[in-house]
């Protein structure tokens, strides 16, 4: 890039770029995608907050102790934990420009997102048949609400993948492709990160209490 | 999402004393991937041995899985998630420190005031006094 | 009978009985609205503009034109919302004692909620994004935003939200809850009609238009600012709009959770918020405050960075105290998530809660109080020219400055024992408001339009407009200031204490002046556009000190043919003072996004999308969704997204020939 000396009095201090213009798409996504994620957390900070404040609103239903079957939830969890290190080989993999072992990576990555998400439909489905409905009770609505929007983003995240995966076999691994699959990487692993906060302060502290 | 970028001039870019061009986005490595993985393993396997078993008592216990949260939510955001000061120009870990003060006074902030609100009206039934 | 429910099947609750036609204001109203929209779509097909509108507007993703199009919704909206107003205060002017008035309180109800809902989030949202817009990247010297095809949809998810509320206005009903649609009025028990599905629908819809906004914004100032241009070299509106948009990326999300959860209890029976089975309707108040608090400082941040330009620029000086008004808005923003709860004190939390937010809120007016120094201190020994930008910065100062101050009294919890909901707290509220961000709007405007335009607005016209508000404001709410420091409290549809009638007769009078001002300010854009070629401006028509006028008015596409390289606060007064001339030749090809008309799409859909789910036409609703999933899914798969404006058009532009043909 040159930078030539446009000014009268000034000879050192260049006013202009007279250079090409670079093309740089993109260039801006990773952090922007990133304040987005940020923006979610806010959404979930506000779940678990409501959370927090209707914990203990039984209305005369079922408090946690009777509810939650930890064994279930650590399955789960491994699950979610097992979908974060195959996404992680998935983006070394796409990071070495192996198309097909990216692909696999993501295939695979979407089964554990898969097995995750019929767990929890498995979990949601005999607390309702239990009569512990989100409607039944204030700490139940919190509970079904925070743990749904985070299957809510799984699913969407299983989406983006099959959508991905789609792509990727269309184009290759090219720039696009590959600021998309980070980004996704990035939505991916901050679903954990949520993840801790509820088999901890939902599950772990409800059974304890 | 193509942004229209007319300037990457290394110069100018050490001007800003930020890694202003490019995307400078942080990168696993292998080897990163499975410490975190190891890590973020025994992370979860000790909260939840401990409540399953109960060997301690459980305030202990609460206070002692709470911490480990803390500490499995540090290990995903930098083997996972790669946020470092440099990343982006240090703009991704401030953005997410400011989220993590805003999460904190969302969430501490709702539970203070609710709390003092409920000790303030009359208990509609036993045992409705929230004790978290 | 099987026809019935085929009907409800098809049109869920909707029904003849869902249009009010048996209400003669609405009636009037409605076919006033038929008569003006049927003669624009006339005009439109007669003079053939669809096909230029579509291209060169509502596909655009020129941050220039999305920019006039939020301002053009803004204003449009700020007509409907002080249509209500005036409604309001002839209302509370004649219904004393025996009279009624002519509104309802069922109709004035929603009046009020409409009011409310309208002002901040489609006219002040709309206004202060709008200025953003335009504004912010020719200041930092960018070609456009980050996101250009972002910034273009949540454009039409806003109007889709505004488009919304208008529908309610003639098919069923708006909310009667209030701004922020409080419960336990907006649960379903209490209000089972459409209103407060209208009004959730509506701002989330538009709520995720100004989060993806401002997710843009932020992206751009951090990433797009030309080369030299330091954090602490950036103009002071940029910083303000910075900070505005932080506020807003950490805000909004946490409004989009309390309204989902209150849609939840409307549509899906759970108990968030209701008044049994463990739900809490504190919870709501609490969370839509933590929106709401720091929303008025996402609103009125950019316009103190307005005000600091307009005063440095007409003053001839640099901005006094500049580093100090930088650590003040960032102080400001994050002060504004510790004093949510002063807008409930009453709500029973108790003496330790109430004092440590009082206190904060007494700590805020500090950095605001210093930014009113700096702006003093900026006049202090300036060349001050006194046209009309200027005007409304001194308006503001005075205005702004009693509105702070019945807002520190507000902050004492025990008078606010006293004061809460009562109209001393509405003018409260207005005096900031109307004195700090839509001041600080029109002075903007008013600024800002030879940059975009090339002629200056006409300046008589802009005098009867600048007072009518002025001076209207001050009739309008001085009276409420008292009547409200007597007692009297809000959302009232009536009174029985006749010797309140004088006061609410003289505040209907100020809100007439109002009306004088806002219609001097449509005859000010019509007598300017017609004598455009008298007041016709260069690029710097203030003697500017900022980027943005470094290029033509109005600017051309993009922006600059060539990068400014920034070396001082006041890049442009820096250059200005070096004699730096931009290269005469030279040019070459500019790399710029490609127009799109997916925004609009996915955006018509989200409004079919929220009218379904208002009426329960479930089977719209899942057309219409699946409908938005589809066309955003495809339009990741066009990858063709930018092209290059050839080297000799850009020469022809810059040397203001018209664009070679097929350009």
């Amino acid at each position: 890039m040159t930078r030539d000396a446009t000014t009268a009095e000034n000879a050192e201090l260049t006013y202009y770029e007279t250079g090409e213009d670079h093309v740089h798409a993109g260039g801006s996504t990773m952090l922007g995608f990133w304040i987005y994620l940020m923006s979610d957390a806010l959404i979930f900070a506000t779940l678990f907050a409501t959370y927090g404040v209707l914990s203990t609103s039984y209305a005369g239903g079922p408090a946690p102790r009777q509810l939650f079957e930890l064994p279930l939830v650590a399955l789960n969890t491994a699950m979610l934990l097992i979908s974060s290190i195959t996404y992680g080989m998935a983006s070394i993999a796409m990071d070495e420009n192996r198309v097909g072992a990216t692909r696999g990576w993501l295939a695979v990555t979407a089964l554990f997102g898969l097995a995750f998400l019929s767990i929890e439909l498995y979990e949601f489905g005999n607390l309702i048949r239990e009569g512990a409905t989100p409607q039944a009770s204030a700490f139940l609505s919190a509970f079904f609400t925070l743990v749904a929007t985070h299957g809510l983003h799984v699913s969407f995240g299983l989406i983006w993948i099959a959508v991905m995966l789609v792509q990727i076999g269309k184009r290759g691994l090219n720039e696009d492709n590959k600021r998309r699959l980070m980004c996704l990487g990035m939505f991916w692993h901050l679903l954990d990160v949520v993840w801790i906060g509820v088999f901890t302060f939902v599950y772990l502290l409800g059974v304890l209490r | 999402m193509s942004g229209p970028h007319a300037h990457t001039d290394p110069v100018a870019a050490g001007h800003h004393g930020a890694g202003h061009h490019g995307d400078g986005h942080g990168h696993g490595t292998r080897r990163g991937y499975l410490i975190g993985f190891l890590l973020s393993v025994v992370l979860t396997a000790v909260p939840f041995a401990l409540v399953m078993t109960g060997i301690l008592s459980a305030p202990v216990t609460a206070v002692a899985i709470i911490l480990l949260a803390f500490v499995q939510i540090l290990v995903h955001t930098v083997f996972f998630l790669h946020v470092n000061p440099k990343a982006e120009g240090g703009w991704t870990l401030l953005a997410l420190v400011f989220t993590g003060v805003i999460v904190t006074l969302v969430i501490a902030g709702s539970l203070w005031i609710m709390f003092h609100l409920n000790s303030n009206m009359m208990p509609m039934q036993p045992g409705s006094m929230p004790g978290m | 009978m099987l026809s019935d429910s085929l009907l409800k099947t098809i049109f869920g609750r909707l029904s003849f009985e869902s249009f009010p036609i048996h209400e003669p204001i609405l009636l009037v109203t409605f076919i006033g609205v038929m008569v003006g929209g049927v003669g624009v779509v006339a005009l439109i097909t007669k003079f053939r503009l669809w096909g230029w509108l579509w291209r060169d507007w509502f596909t655009s993703v020129d941050h220039k034109k999305i920019g006039i199009m939020y301002m053009i919704l803004g204003f449009i909206m700020l007509l409907r919302g002080f249509a209500d107003a005036l409604m309001m205060r002839t209302q509370q002017a004649i219904a004393f004692g025996g009279n009624p008035g002519y509104l309802p309180p069922h109709h004035y109800d929603q009046v009020f909620t409409a009011h409310g809902t309208i002002m901040i989030f489609f006219v002040a949202i709309p206004f202060v994004v709008g200025l953003i817009n335009y504004v912010m990247p020719l200041q930092i010297g960018a070609r456009d935003v980050a996101f250009p095809y972002l910034n273009n949809l949540s454009f039409w998810l806003t109007v889709a939200g505004a488009a919304l509320v208008m529908v309610s206005l003639f098919v069923g009903e708006f909310s009667r809850a209030g701004w922020l649609n409080y419960v336990p009025v907006s649960n379903l028990q209490n209000s089972p009609d459409t209103g407060p599905d209208y009004y959730l629908w509506a701002l989330q819809i538009a709520g995720v238009g100004t989060t993806l906004s401002a997710i843009n914004m932020v992206t751009t100032i951090i990433k797009m600012r030309a080369p030299g241009m330091t954090m602490m070299k950036m103009p002071i509106f940029t910083w303000t709009a910075l900070c505005s948009n932080v506020l807003a990326v950490a805000i909004f999300p946490i409004l989009t959770a309390a309204f989902a959860m209150l849609m939840l209890d409307r549509y899906v029976g759970t108990d968030f918020f209701t008044n049994d089975l463990g739900g809490n309707a504190m919870m709501y108040w609490n969370l839509v405050w933590i929106w709401g608090h720091p929303e008025v400082y996402v609103l009125v941040l950019p316009t103190f960075g307005i005000f600091s330009e307009i005063t440095s620029t007409f003053s001839g000086k640099r901005l006094f105290g500049y580093s100090s008004m930088v650590y003040a808005t960032v102080v400001i923003t994050i002060l504004a998530f510790l004093v949510w709860l002063h807008h409930f004190f009453t709500m029973g939390s108790g003496a330790s809660v109430n004092s440590f937010f009082g206190i904060a809120t007494m700590v805020i007016s500090i950095p605001t109080g210093a930014k009113i120094f700096n702006w003093l201190f900026t006049m202090y020994r300036g060349q001050i020219r006194f046209e009309l930008p200027m005007m409304w910065v001194v308006a503001f100062l005075i205005t702004f400055t009693v509105g702070g101050m019945t807002g520190v009294l507000l902050a004492v919890p025990p008078a606010d024992f006293v004061l809460h909901n009562s109209l001393f707290l509405v003018a409260h509220f207005h005096n900031v408001i109307i004195g700090g961000v839509l001041f600080g709007l029109f002075a903007g405007v008013q600024y800002w339009f030879p940059k975009a335009f090339g002629f200056r607005l006409d300046p008589f016209w802009g005098k009867v407009n600048f007072w009518g508000w002025v001076i209207g404001y001050w009739v309008a709410w001085t009276p409420i200031y008292i009547v409200g420091l007597m007692g009297t409290t809000r959302r009232m549809n009536h009174f029985d204490d006749p010797t309140l009638q004088p006061w609410f007769v003289i505040a209907a009078i100020g809100a007439a002046i109002i009306a004088v001002g806002i219609a001097a300010f449509l005859i000010q854009i019509a007598v300017s556009i017609k004598n455009r070629d008298k007041l016709r401006v260069d690029g710097d028509p203030w003697d500017g000190r900022t980027l943005e006028w470094a290029t033509t008015s109005p600017p051309p596409a993009y922006n600059f043919a060539f990068t400014p390289v920034v070396h001082e606060l006041d890049a442009w007064y820096d250059m200005k003072d070096k004699k730096a001339q931009a290269p005469k030749d030279g040019f070459r090809a500019i790399h710029m996004p490609r127009n799109t008309g997916v925004g609009v799409i996915v955006s018509a859909l989200a409004l079919v999308l929220g009218f379904a789910m208002v009426w329960y036409i479930w089977w719209l609703a899942a057309i219409s969704f699946a409908g938005l999933i589809a066309v955003s899914i495809g339009h990741t798969f066009n990858y063709d997204r930018d092209y290059y404006i050839p080297a000799e058009d850009v020469t022809r532009t810059e040397r203001g020939l018209p664009a070679a043909a097929g350009a």
